[in-house]
């Protein structure tokens, strides 16, 4: 099982909650996996090419998944994606 | 404040209310504050700006915050003429605006004063922030100005300064193990679960960005409300650079300057140039790096305004440079000696990157340039011990001086 943090922003779509779990071996299944259970994340997440969103940052045990593999990234049970707002800090 | 009408989103221009909120609940995109600039223009003179307060309040009516006594005097720093350091570099019209002489030490006092006098308004009674240092110095000792509890973040590789300067204030300072860019993801979490905690550069960051504007206001009304024709502005999260030129550019708008093209430039250092490698390789967005260099203050490695910030320099007509560590330390003594100011490494690399801009003929030799220096070097000591200390050591007699030290005036 894989732990998704959801920010404020996105967890009206949960019924409020602020983590999910789901069954996943990469973060593209986490995310699917996601949308399958709480519709809607899927279109808040990605474009419309199928990428996440430039204001979007995904981090898979608290590491970005653009040092990773992106959404290949693999997830392994017990671990936390979390997704968060790009827009802070500076 | 009397003229804000709400925020909206930069990207998909959905309207929310002025309230905490910094991001689009549908795109993610930044939220912005949006004003009624034709009630500002009605409002605002020359005359009136200059009979304000000596600090950022005098701009108040362009300002998402009113000033309700949280004043410890941030902005209205000196812009100074610097002819020797503009004779070192080949250029007639060169100035220093000179925020090392904020109350806390740097630029963020502006952001801060916005931010925490927007918080009080919206009855926020914790300030919190994620800093590389010169920001958790500020919150921390406006949050005890405006008798507010505060808990802010560093990454535990800090300089001693900016790490003292924060927990003299008595509260919660949190040294994490990780990157400034951890310590952003963490307070970008806990802004979540704690709701009621003003995270200046979070849930808060769209009235504390507007606190940068001051810079360009400043600039304009210290210039005799003129534009400069160039300023160089130091890039982390790319949040000042791109307010620099909103600054300016509302000046115009609200009737304060007549319209003017200011060209606009960012300075990075090697170690962490994000924003500087997408404007060589001519990308609009910018790809995250892991920073190294001494440059803390700028080790942003995935900086949230860097693609607005490029936007603003390459619409301007401006550059983007970057400058080793060993430069940094070269910029900071060639202010320090040629203007008796001295800088931390973010103005090492501001001056410094003016200095390859100006070599390099992209900073112009009769241009009149504005360089912005948001720290003290006070700071950020350690950036130099290893090459400055006293010329000699000697015993308390006149052989002795004289035996070493050999001068001719």
């Amino acid at each position: 099982m894989v732990k998704v943090r959801i920010p404020t922003q996105l967890r009206p779509l949960a019924g409020g909650a602020a983590e999910v779990t789901v069954e996943a071996s990469t973060l593209a299944e986490a995310l699917k996996a996601l949308d399958a259970a709480h519709p809607g994340f899927r279109d808040r997440l990605f474009d419309e090419g199928g990428k996440l969103r430039r204001f979007v940052n995904v981090f898979v045990a608290d590491e970005d998944v653009r040092f990773l593999q992106g959404l290949e990234t693999p997830v392994a049970d017990g671990q936390t994606v979390s997704i968060v707002p790009a827009v802070a800090g500076g | 404040m009397p003229f804000v009408e709400g925020l909206r989103c930069r990207e998909c221009a959905r309207p929310y209310p002025a309230e905490a909120l910094h991001v689009c609940e549908f795109c993610f995109g930044p939220l912005e504050v949006a004003y009624d600039y034709d009630a500002i223009k009605a409002s605002i003179t020359r005359k009136k700006v200059a009979a304000g307060p000596l600090s950022i309040w005098r701009y108040a009516d362009l300002l998402p915050a009113s000033p309700d006594g949280l004043d410890l005097g941030a902005g209205f720093t000196p812009l100074v003429r610097a002819e020797r350091l503009g004779a070192e570099l080949g250029l007639r019209d060169l100035w220093i605006k000179n925020d090392t002489l904020n109350p806390t030490g740097s630029f963020k006092d502006r952001v801060v004063t916005v931010a925490l006098a927007r918080a009080r308004e919206l009855g926020f009674k914790v300030a919190a922030c994620a800093s590389t240092g010169n920001l958790a110095n500020s919150v921390a000792a406006h949050a005890a100005r405006a008798g507010m509890r505060h808990v802010v973040f560093i990454p535990s590789d800090l300089e001693s300064g900016k790490v003292a300067a924060s927990a003299i204030y008595g509260e919660h300072l949190v040294s994490v193990r990780g990157s400034y860019d951890d310590v952003n993801r963490l307070c970008a979490e806990l802004a979540s679960d704690h709701p009621t905690w003003a995270f200046v550069n979070v849930n808060l960051r769209t009235y504390y960005a507007e606190g940068s504007k001051t810079l360009a206001y400043e600039t304009a009304e210290q210039l005799g409300w003129e534009a400069p024709d160039h300023v160089v502005v130091p890039i982390a999260s790319g949040s000042q650079l791109t307010k620099v030129a909103k600054g300016f550019a509302e000046l115009v708008q609200v009737g304060l300057v007549e319209p003017s093209e200011v060209r606009i430039s960012g300075a990075q250092a090697t170690g962490c140039s994000p924003v500087e490698t997408a404007f060589r390789e001519g990308h609009d967005f910018v790809r995250p790096v892991r920073p190294s260099t001494i440059a803390k203050s700028l080790a942003i490695g995935n900086p949230a305004d860097g693609p607005y910030a490029l936007d603003a320099v390459r619409q301007s007509g401006g550059s983007i440079g970057a400058v080793t560590d060993d430069e940094i330390v070269e910029g900071i003594k060639l202010l320090a000696r040629t203007e008796g100011i001295f800088a931390e490494t973010a103005g090492g690399v501001t001056i410094a990157t003016l200095a390859k801009l100006a070599s390099g003929g992209v900073v112009r030799p009769h241009e009149r340039v504005v360089a912005f220096v948001t720290g003290t070097g006070l700071k950020t000591i350690e950036a130099v011990t290893p090459v400055v200390g006293p010329t000699a050591e000697i015993d308390p007699t006149l052989e002795s001086f004289a035996a070493a030290i050999d001068v001719d005036y």
